[in-house]
């Protein structure tokens, strides 16, 4: 019973960022684990080293949330947003928008579940508002070099 | 030398294509003339040279200099660029996405379980029965 599903990246477009992957659980708890905030805290948690103290969810259209990192060092971040839609449980449509400076800006992002034969299949859409809003993303983590590895690429233009 | 972000957007527009993809494919398992690249892909010469012109803007693909062939070469810089930016995502959200595997889990035991505690309070007793 136990599998690893992979997680699938894409970009559609210039503009959109695509991340699907499975899970073995009916949607309706996937949704939950997506919107209640002792579930969402525990597991949205990014890089290793950091936990998430705030996590607001006012889970109605024009209802907002709040996601709050810090890491072992004191360092915080911060994130937010409005929903936009919400069709339980399989869809959420919510603005998003990080707190600090270097992201440049908002994102649509779009979550749909699908269920079949009691596994559900997670798609996320992260729709970029503008070219400069997905070029500052792109800069976020400041790459260290670049590494032109096929294996990587063939798994990009696979995909 | 160009800004990133202006390079990765040639290349995510590039990317956009299937059949621009499957010749970058292509191309990554060696250099390959516009004969050798229309070949695999039922289109015409013109067609894939159309292809082609968009990859050379992007930056993604080069010409060799042999005269007759003029071999098409993959320039991977461009496209490691935009895999670096997906790879990063790709970890965070691999991570992420593998706690929720624990959570969901979690919950499908306590779910069983509870089916089983419910199951057991209906289901007639059998060590009362036994007893008697």
């Amino acid at each position: 019973m136990k599998q690893t599903a992979a997680l699938k990246v894409t970009t559609p477009s210039e503009r959109e960022l695509v991340m699907t992957r499975e899970f073995a659980a009916p949607r309706g708890m996937v949704f939950d684990a997506l919107t209640k905030p002792e579930l969402v805290q525990r597991w949205l948690l990014g890089p290793p080293g950091w936990t998430m103290p705030v996590c607001q969810i006012d889970l109605r259209v024009g209802g907002k949330y709040r996601y709050g990192w810090r890491n072992a060092d004191g360092r915080e971040m911060g994130m937010g947003g409005t929903f936009q839609e919400i069709v339980r449980p399989s869809r959420i449509v919510a603005t998003e928008v990080y707190e600090d400076y270097w992201t440049g800006g908002e994102t649509l992002v779009t979550t749909e579940l699908v269920e079949t034969s009691g596994k559900t299949t997670l798609s996320t859409t992260v729709r970029y508002a503008s070219r400069e809003a997905r070029d500052a993303a792109i800069k976020m983590g400041a790459t260290k070099g670049l590494e032109a590895s096929y294996d990587r690429l063939e798994e990009l233009l696979t995909a | 030398m160009k800004p990133t972000g202006y390079t990765l957007d040639a290349t995510f527009a590039a990317l956009a294509d299937p059949t621009r993809r499957a010749i970058l494919a292509r191309l990554a398992a060696g250099d390959a003339s516009v004969t050798e690249l229309a070949k695999p892909f039922e289109m015409s010469q013109p067609a894939v040279s159309k292809h082609l012109k968009v990859l050379e803007r992007a930056g993604l693909i080069s010409r060799g200099r042999e005269a007759q062939r003029r071999p098409r070469r993959l320039e991977p810089r461009p496209l490691a660029e935009a895999t670096d930016w997906i790879e990063r995502y790709r970890r965070i959200w691999e991570g992420n996405f593998k706690r929720l595997d624990a959570v969901l889990q979690e919950f499908t035991i306590r779910q069983k379980k509870t089916v089983h505690a419910l199951l057991d309070e209906v289901k007639p007793k059998p060590k009362k029965r036994r007893t008697k």
